[in-house]
């Protein structure tokens, strides 16, 4: 089968790639990119591993195929942190740790990168709800919203 | 060791909570998970599987396969070493069948081509022919009669005669009299119960890149909680020689116990032997569902006996319990931990491990622990509320203490129960009142916890920092811990120590992570190797100063004499001493290579407030507090996440996560739509309380924390449901099907 040429922009970087017509973005990020800071726990949508942005909208990666990112902005985990400064997002996930294994935390970035932009003073129930798609065996979820809390508070007092 | 040798205060490091090492690795995508890896010229693998519970193998046909240019490599059980015999053949039947497929989803070939897509293509073709055998999947249907035979003559010597060949292996232990002691009491409450086998859920699928050599050298990357268990299976099952593969453990995206087994490797290790190129092999969410371990399920029975006062006369409990096409379900262990917290004069206890075409049940967080504490704690629940007791003041009176004889043999030595109860006492949570539709439940739990196999390195470097290398691999943040402890015996920054995950040629054998080992042992054996590092430090500064080896202690990160008749020296700091090691003797590194044994059991008391809705059998967690016994927390907030971790699996166990078979022996629900784990919404914030009685066995009194804080939530959920629902919820998971039903069985009386 020939592959499919697609030019998209992925973390602000103009980027090229051929990719089968059946290979979904998250393919296409991670096995053509090697962009694997996004991970495949399901590939059906439910884990939301793969969270990526597309167009500035969050996407399941494993749900979008690679074809549809022409002419498309994606981001991903790599392109949160900025230079050699981590994101306040990145540094409170650390201070609280909000992570035990880890595997989840590149998407969860993502989402509630996404969910502060749209919302600045989420409540927990909002943060809670938001990110019911982003699937974390290890914590609880508790120290990931109270991290999720804090970030927004002080990107608050910062504006 | 004495208690007298255990370090309780005036930590410097220990205690605080510093930012994990690996924290920047893992918040930007940098950190290499199993699948992260590539090789050049790397193929991909797909493995075909059973669609059928039970079936005999009749022809595997690889030629349509094996005809298309983009396939490199087609295996099946015939590429395997032979000759294998008792556990070890076991874990090769289950890598890949070989006569007969056991369960929905077993391994019978695999394929190694160019790409993901053409490996799954390929392993489309793979014709296999089958004959249907009649199958079982529920643990009391498999004791029966007439039930399927799943493998006769795996019987060992324990089984009395009698019972049906898929019963395994028998358990039975305990002390006094049990019929004089129900005679005894005043209420005596007999009960049934049973819970459905859940999976691990870690959101990471199995994955590994291997190559190997037809001269037997081998590489291999994989996603494990233990790679020098890996690198042995691996060579027993290709036939290879262990020192000739080497393992390297990639960051782990959960374990839970489910990365303790063996699926993938070998047959990726064969397929790359077999092609001569670098083979990847990930499984699918579907695979790691159908075809990794989930936990056994149970059916259990249990009787108390209680006196008006509410003391324990008598406690017995048969624990039945499948652990799919294998001996290993922990029947034995279920047993032993069921009234572990409880100092009984009379107990009895027997367990079954039953054999059923579903896959081989792997180790969960505290396994069989969470299940039997469902089954003793209902039942203890329901004596209180008959005898309108306090559930907590009726757990002090009978809780085990140091010196008590334990239910499962020995005598417990220091151990925090009462410190946790008396802790949940006196929490705010246990006074809060409760609203409309809620009801409170009660726990606690019991683990063993485990030492093993340990080997650890701390190599110092000229400029003063330290290269800590462990064997055991980092589920949720022990990297951190290993710094702290090391930088505690060194007395130098935290941050001035880097911990690695050694590989298996770098490190003797270290026992996987798992039995909440690795803060204590790995801990244990980083704390002993930074003293051999400092005392060959003092023996340098003994040696400069020309006096007794002796003369010189350590304190603050420099050696001191250690007092006026050892003579007047400035103290030397560390890094003064390694600038100069190599003209002084030559490199400084410390060892530690034994097998821990002082591994302190732990216990746990947990308080949750349910809410149930009558109408539709949806139940909300609204509150919930976590009381554990750490021994001693290093990184207190990592500790925290353990007990919220636990807690949330429990959660999940006690109200929704199930395998589901059809009738056809099939496993309906193999993604996380239809398994559905906690997901944020679900949750309230969980409470932490962190107590400490030192565990004697350790320099620092740690006792291992992962495992205990998934025991008691499967019965406190219960105990708070039955409460709110108004009825005894006996079968998890407790659905909003099962709570209706129960409601409606209640209303028909």
């Amino acid at each position: 089968m020939s592959k499919i040429h697609v030019t998209t922009t992925v973390n602000g970087d103009e980027t090229e790639f051929l990719c089968d017509p059946r290979e979904t973005l998250l393919d296409v990020l991670r096995d053509r990119l090697s962009l694997t800071g996004a991970k495949e726990g399901c590939g059906t949508g439910d884990c939301g591993a793969c969270s990526v942005t597309l167009d500035g909208r969050l996407v399941c990666s494993c749900l979008v195929l690679g074809a549809e990112a022409e002419g498309k902005s994606i981001g991903t985990v790599e392109g949160i942190a900025q230079g050699e400064e981590l994101d306040p997002l990145q540094e409170k996930f650390i201070e609280y740790a909000a992570l035990q294994c880890g595997i989840c935390t590149p998407g969860i970035l993502v989402a509630t990168k996404s969910l502060l932009e749209k919302n600045p003073d989420p409540s927990e129930t909002e943060i809670r709800y938001w990110l019911a798609g982003n699937l974390c065996r290890c914590t609880g979820y508790d120290k990931i919203i109270r991290a999720v809390m804090d970030t927004a508070a002080d990107l608050r007092k910062a504006s | 060791m004495s208690e007298n040798d255990v370090k309780t205060n005036g930590f410097k490091v220990v205690g605080t909570r510093p930012n994990r090492p690996d924290g920047t690795d893992k918040v930007t995508g940098r950190a290499k998970f199993g699948a992260d890896m590539a090789a050049p010229g790397m193929l991909h693998a797909a493995i075909v599987r059973s669609p059928h519970a039970h079936a005999k193998i009749i022809k595997i046909d690889t030629s349509k396969a094996e005809a298309l240019a983009d396939v490199k490599a087609v295996m099946t059980r015939a590429d395997f070493a032979d000759g294998l015999t008792g556990g070890d053949w076991d874990v090769l039947e289950n890598i890949m069948a070989g006569e007969k497929t056991l369960y929905d989803g077993h391994a019978v070939a695999a394929v190694a081509a160019t790409s993901p897509l053409a490996a799954r293509d390929a392993a489309k073709l793979i014709d296999v022919t089958y004959e249907v055998l009649p199958h079982v999947t529920d643990v009391d249907k498999a004791m029966v009669t007439d039930a399927p035979i799943i493998r006769a003559g795996t019987a060992d010597a324990s089984v009395p005669e009698g019972l049906h060949p898929n019963v395994v292996r028998y358990h039975e232990s305990g002390h006094g009299d049990v019929e004089q002691g129900f005679a005894d009491a005043d209420l005596i409450i007999e009960d049934s119960f049973k819970t459905e086998a859940t999976h691990q859920g870690y959101i990471e699928p199995h994955a590994c890149l291997a190559q190997m050599g037809n001269d037997g050298r081998a590489e291999l990357w994989c996603c494990t909680q233990g790679h020098f268990n890996v690198q042995k299976i691996c060579a027993k099952v290709t036939g290879t020689d262990a020192s000739q593969i080497r393992v390297t453990a990639s960051e782990i995206g959960g374990g839970f116990g489910g990365k303790t087994a063996v699926f993938i490797e070998p047959v990726a290790l064969i397929l790359s032997r077999k092609s001569n190129r670098p083979v990847k092999l990930v499984m699918s969410r579907a695979e790691v569902f159908r075809a990794t371990g989930p936990t056994a399920s149970t059916s259990m029975d249990i009787k108390i006996g209680m006196t008006k006062t509410g003391k324990i006369t008598a406690g017995q409990g048969v624990f039945r319990l499948q652990g799919g096409a294998f001996p290993g379900a922990p029947s034995d262990l279920t047993a032993m931990c069921a009234f572990a917290p409880y100092a009984l004069e009379n107990v009895h206890q027997v367990g079954y491990d039953v054999m059923s075409n579903r896959p081989k049940q792997a180790a969960y967080r505290a396994p069989g622990s969470p299940m039997a504490a469902f089954a003793v704690e209902s039942v203890i629940d329901e004596l209180c509320n008959k005898l309108g007791l306090d559930p907590i003041e009726v757990r002090l009176m009978n809780a085990s203490k140091q010196g008590t004889k334990a239910s499962f043999g020995p005598k417990f030595d220091r151990i925090g129960l009462v410190e946790t109860l008396e802790a949940a006492k006196s929490h705010a949570h246990y006074a809060a009142p409760l609203g409309e539709g809620e009801g409170r439940g009660i726990s606690c739990g019991f683990w063993f916890n485990h030492g093993g196999e340990t080997a650890v390195s701390l190599a110092l470097s000229e400029d003063g920092t330290a290269a800590l290398s462990v064997g055991t691999p980092d589920i949720g943040g022990s990297r951190a811990s290993m710094c702290q402890m090391a930088a505690e015996e060194l007395g130098i920054p935290y941050d001035k120590i880097r911990t690695t995950i050694a590989d298996t040629a770098t490190l003797g054998y270290n026992e996987v992570s798992h039995g909440s080992r690795v803060t204590y042992a790995s801990g244990l054996a980083t704390i002993k190797a930074a003293r051999d590092a400092v005392d060959k430090l003092c023996g340098r500064a003994a040696a400069k100063w020309g006096i007794d080896r002796d003369a010189v202690f350590w304190e603050d990160g420099c050696a001191k004499p250690s007092g006026p008749n050892a003579g007047d020296f400035d103290p030397i700091p560390l890094a003064q001493l390694t600038a100069r090691m190599g003209a002084t003797g030559g490199p400084i590194v410390g060892h530690f290579e034994a097998t821990p044994e002082g591994a302190g059991v732990s216990f746990a008391t947990h308080i949750v407030d349910a809410k149930v809705d009558k109408e539709t059998g949806q139940t909300s967690v609204v509150r919930y507090t976590v009381v554990q016994d750490a021994g001693k927390a290093i990184h207190p907030s990592y500790v925290e996440g353990q007990f919220q971790g636990g807690a949330a699996q429990g959660i999940g166990w006690a109200l929704n996560e199930e395998y589901i078979y059809g009738e056809d022996g099939r496993l309906q629900n193999s993604n996380f739509l239809d398994y559905r784990i906690p997901v944020a919404s679900d949750l309230p914030m969980i409470d932490t309380v962190i107590v400490e009685v030192p565990n004697p066995g350790h320099p620092y009194g740690v006792r291992g924390v992962g495992e205990t804080s998934i025991c008691p939530p499967l019965a406190a959920i219960a105990n708070a449901v039955s409460g709110a629902a108004g009825v005894r919820l006996t079968q998890l998971p407790m659905s909003p099907p099962r709570i209706l039903e129960a409601l409606d069985q209640q209303a028909s009386g």
